[in-house]
C-alpha cells in the first residue's frame, strides 16, 4: 500500500512539474509578445535608413552600430515650411506643456474629488444617493459627446482665439473640463467609508468642525488612495491627443502625443523617416515607463479597483 | 448623523458639480440640440452661431452617408471580435499566473506594460512592425514560407487592415483584463479547488466547472465595459494608420473618428450637426449596452 502511495506521489509531482513548465513556457511566450513592440521601437530608433530598409530585418544591433543621429536630428530646426525655425520634434516644449497641464489638472481633480467624496461618504443630505447614482451613470457616456459643446464653450470664454491665444488660455481649456472624475470620487468614497464612525463622533464631541476632521483625520488615513489617484490622473495628460490638438492654435502649445504622428513624413515624397519617428516614440514612452517602475504598486492597485464593480 | 448641515454638504460638492454642470451635463443636453439644428455654423467668419431652424434631417444625412456605415461596420467588427478574444486569452493567462505564485509578480508587471504606454507611440511601433517590406510580421511569416502581406499600406485589403488593428487592439487591452481577472481569482475560495483535487478533476474540468462559473459575474461585467470601451476606438487607429485613418483614406474609420472628421470641418455649414448626430448615435449604442449590463447583473449570478 505504502509503495503505491509513494508511486502516486511521484507521478503527481512529475505531472505537476510538467504542467507548470508548460504554463511557464506559455506565459514566457506571452511576455515576449508583450515586450517585442517596445524592443522594436527602441531597435528601429537606433537604426539608420539603410539598416531599417534591410530585408530580412536586423533583429539585433551591437552597441557600436547604434545610430544616435535619429535622436539628435529631432532637435534640428526645420529649414522651411510652416514650422520653419522650430525643432523637428519640439520634445522639451511639449514635455514642459504636458507636465504643467498634468500638474494643474491633477491638483484640481484631487481637490474636487476629496471634497465630493467627503460629502458622499460622511455627510448626510437630501438626495445624496440619487445624485451619486446620476454621477455614476455619467461614467458610461462617451466623452465625444461633451467635446463638441466644450469646444464651443472654450471659444465663448475667449480661450480659443486664433490670433492671440496665450498659454494661460490653453492651460485653462485643457484642464478645467477634466478636473472632475466620478470614478475617483467613487474610489475615494469607498476608502473614506472604511474609517469608523466612532472617530467622527469623538471628534465632534471635541468640537472639531467637519472641515478640520477631513483635513486632519480622513485625508491622512486615506493618503494611499489619494496618492494612487494623483499618479493615475497625472499619467492621463501623456495620452491626451484629440482635445489638445483641437483647442491649440499654435504648435508650441501642444502636448507630447500631438507631436508624434505626421511630423516625420516628408510631404513631398510621402516617405516616412521611421528612425526619427521611433526615436520620438521612445522619448514619449520612456517617462511613462519610469513612472510605472517607481509607482508600480499604486498604479496596479488603482487600476484593478476600476475593474471591480461596486 | 445630523441632518441640519444639509447646505454644508452642497458646499463640499459645489466645485465638482459646478464643473460638471458646465462641462458634462450642459454639453450632453446641448449635443442633442446641435444635432437638430438646420444649417448650423458654430464659429468662424460671419454668421457664426446662426441656424435656420430645426430639423431631424441631419440624422438621415448621416444614415445615407456611406462613410458612416463603414465606420459602424469597422467599429462593430473590431469590438465584437477583439473583446471576446482578449477576454479568453487573459483568462488563460490569469489562471496560468495563479499556478506559478513565485514568478507571478514579475510576469504581472510585464503584462501590465501596455496599459501604461501612450497608444499613439506604440501604434507607430506596430506600424513599423507591420511594414510590408521590412516589418517584423512579414519576416516571421516568411519563416513559414508565407509571402509578404500588405497589412496597412495603400494596397492592403480591408481584412489585412482589420487584422492589424485587431492584433494591436488585443495587445493593448490584455493588460487591464489580466490584472482584473487575477485579482478576481484571488477572491475565489480555496476550498473549491481542494474539493476538485480530491475528486481528481483535470485542469480543464476545474477551469470549466469552477473558475469560469465563479468568475462569471466579473467576466460579464468586464465584457460589457470593454465592449463599450472598444466602441470608442480612435487613438489606436491614429497610432497605427495616422490621420489618414486607414491604408486607403478612411478605410479604417471608426464612429468616433467619423464624429471628429465632421467636427474638424466646422467651417462648412451644418457639418457640426452631423458630428453631433454621430455622437448621439454612439451615445445610444453605449446606453443599450449599459442597460444590458444592468439587466444581466440583476437577473442572475452564474452560481
Amino acid at each position: 500500500m505504502a509503495e503505491v502511495f509513494v508511486k502516486n506521489e511521484k507521478v503527481y509531482k512529475t505531472q505537476k512539474f510538467i504542467s507548470n513548465l508548460l504554463i511557464f513556457i506559455f506565459l514566457g511566450f506571452v511576455a515576449l509578445v508583450v515586450l517585442v513592440p517596445f524592443y522594436w521601437m527602441l531597435l528601429t530608433s537606433l537604426k539608420n535608413t539603410t539598416m531599417i530598409e534591410q530585408v530580412p530585418p536586423i533583429f539585433f544591433l551591437k552597441p557600436a552600430d547604434w545610430e544616435i543621429e535619429n535622436y539628435r536630428s529631432l532637435f534640428y530646426l526645420v529649414p522651411s515650411g510652416p514650422r520653419r525655425g522650430e525643432p523637428l520634434f519640439p520634445f522639451f516644449t511639449y514635455m514642459r506643456n504636458t507636465i504643467v497641464v498634468s500638474i494643474v489638472s491633477t491638483v484640481g481633480t484631487v481637490l474636487t474629488t476629496v471634497l465630493a467624496a467627503f460629502a458622499f461618504a460622511r455627510l448626510n443630505f437630501k438626495g445624496r444617493d440619487v445624485l451619486f447614482a446620476i454621477l455614476i451613470a455619467t461614467m458610461m457616456i462617451p466623452g465625444e459627446i461633451f467635446i463638441l459643446t466644450n469646444f464651443l464653450t472654450i471659444n465663448k470664454l475667449g480661450w480659443y482665439d486664433i490670433m492671440n491665444q496665450t498659454f494661460m488660455d490653453v492651460l485653462l481649456a485643457m484642464t478645467l473640463p477634466f478636473m472632475t472624475s466620478v470614478f475617483y470620487v467613487f474610489y475615494l468614497r469607498q476608502t473614506f467609508k472604511q474609517i469608523p464612525n466612532e472617530l467622527y463622533y469623538a471628534a465632534k464631541v471635541d468640537g472639531t468642525t467637519d472641515f478640520q476632521y477631513l483635513l486632519k483625520i480622513m485625508i491622512p488615513i486615506a493618503l494611499p488612495t489619494i496618492i494612487t489617484i494623483t499618479i493615475l490622473n497625472s499619467m492621463g495628460a501623456w495620452n491626451a491627443y484629440i482635445w489638445p490638438a483641437m483647442i491649440t492654435t499654435k504648435d508650441e502649445f501642444r502636448l507630447v502625443s500631438n507631436g508624434l504622428r505626421g511630423a516625420f513624413t516628408d510631404s513631398g515624397t510621402g516617405r516616412t523617416d521611421f528612425g526619427q519617428q521611433m526615436a520620438s516614440a521612445v522619448l514619449v514612452t520612456l517617462p511613462l515607463l519610469l513612472m510605472f517602475f517607481v509607482f508600480r504598486k499604486q498604479i496596479m492597485r488603482g487600476v484593478s479597483r476600476s475593474g471591480i464593480k461596486g | 448623523m445630523e441632518t441640519k448641515n444639509n447646505w454644508r454638504a452642497w458646499l463640499y460638492l459645489a466645485p465638482m458639480l459646478f464643473l460638471m454642470a458646465v462641462f458634462t451635463f450642459y454639453p450632453l443636453f446641448n449635443a442633442f440640440v446641435i444635432s437638430v439644428y438646420r444649417d448650423y455654423l458654430p464659429l468662424a467668419n460671419e454668421g457664426a452661431g446662426t441656424i435656420s431652424g430645426y430639423t431631424l434631417s441631419n440624422y438621415s444625412v448621416i444614415f445615407n452617408n456611406q462613410l458612416f456605415w463603414q465606420a459602424v461596420l469597422n467599429t462593430f467588427v473590431l469590438a465584437f471580435v477583439s473583446v471576446p478574444v482578449s477576454i479568453i486569452i487573459s483568462l488563460f493567462i490569469s489562471v496560468g499566473l495563479k499556478s506559478i505564485p513565485k514568478l507571478k509578480g514579475f510576469f504581472q508587471s510585464i503584462f501590465f506594460l501596455p496599459y501604461v504606454t501612450n497608444s499613439i507611440a506604440v501604434g507607430m511601433a506596430f506600424a513599423v512592425m507591420f511594414h510590408r517590406n521590412h516589418g517584423l510580421f512579414n519576416a516571421i511569416l516568411s519563416w513559414f514560407g508565407i509571402s509578404a502581406i500588405d497589412w496597412i499600406g495603400g494596397t492592403a485589403t480591408w481584412w489585412a487592415q482589420m487584422g492589424a488593428l485587431m492584433i494591436f487592439t488585443i495587445w493593448e487591452s490584455l493588460a487591464f483584463k489580466i490584472l482584473v481577472f487575477t485579482s478576481g481569482l484571488q477572491n475565489i475560495d480555496k476550498q473549491y479547488y481542494d474539493a476538485a483535487r480530491i475528486d481528481a478533476a483535470s485542469k480543464w474540468t476545474i477551469f470549466k466547472r469552477i473558475t469560469v462559473p465563479l468568475l462569471s459575474p466579473l467576466i460579464m461585467y468586464i465584457s460589457i465595459t470593454s465592449l463599450i470601451g472598444a466602441l470608442k476606438a480612435y487613438n489606436s487607429v491614429i497610432g497605427l494608420f495616422g490621420e489618414r485613418l486607414g491604408g486607403q483614406p478612411y478605410s479604417m474609420i471608426t464612429i468616433v473618428a467619423f464624429v471628429y472628421k465632421y467636427r474638424s470641418d466646422f467651417a462648412f455649414q451644418g457639418y457640426y450637426s452631423y458630428a453631433a448626430a454621430g455622437a448621439i448615435i454612439l451615445f445610444f449604442i453605449t446606453l443599450l449596452f449599459s442597460a444590458m449590463q444592468t439587466m444581466v447583473a440583476k437577473r442572475r449570478v452564474h452560481y
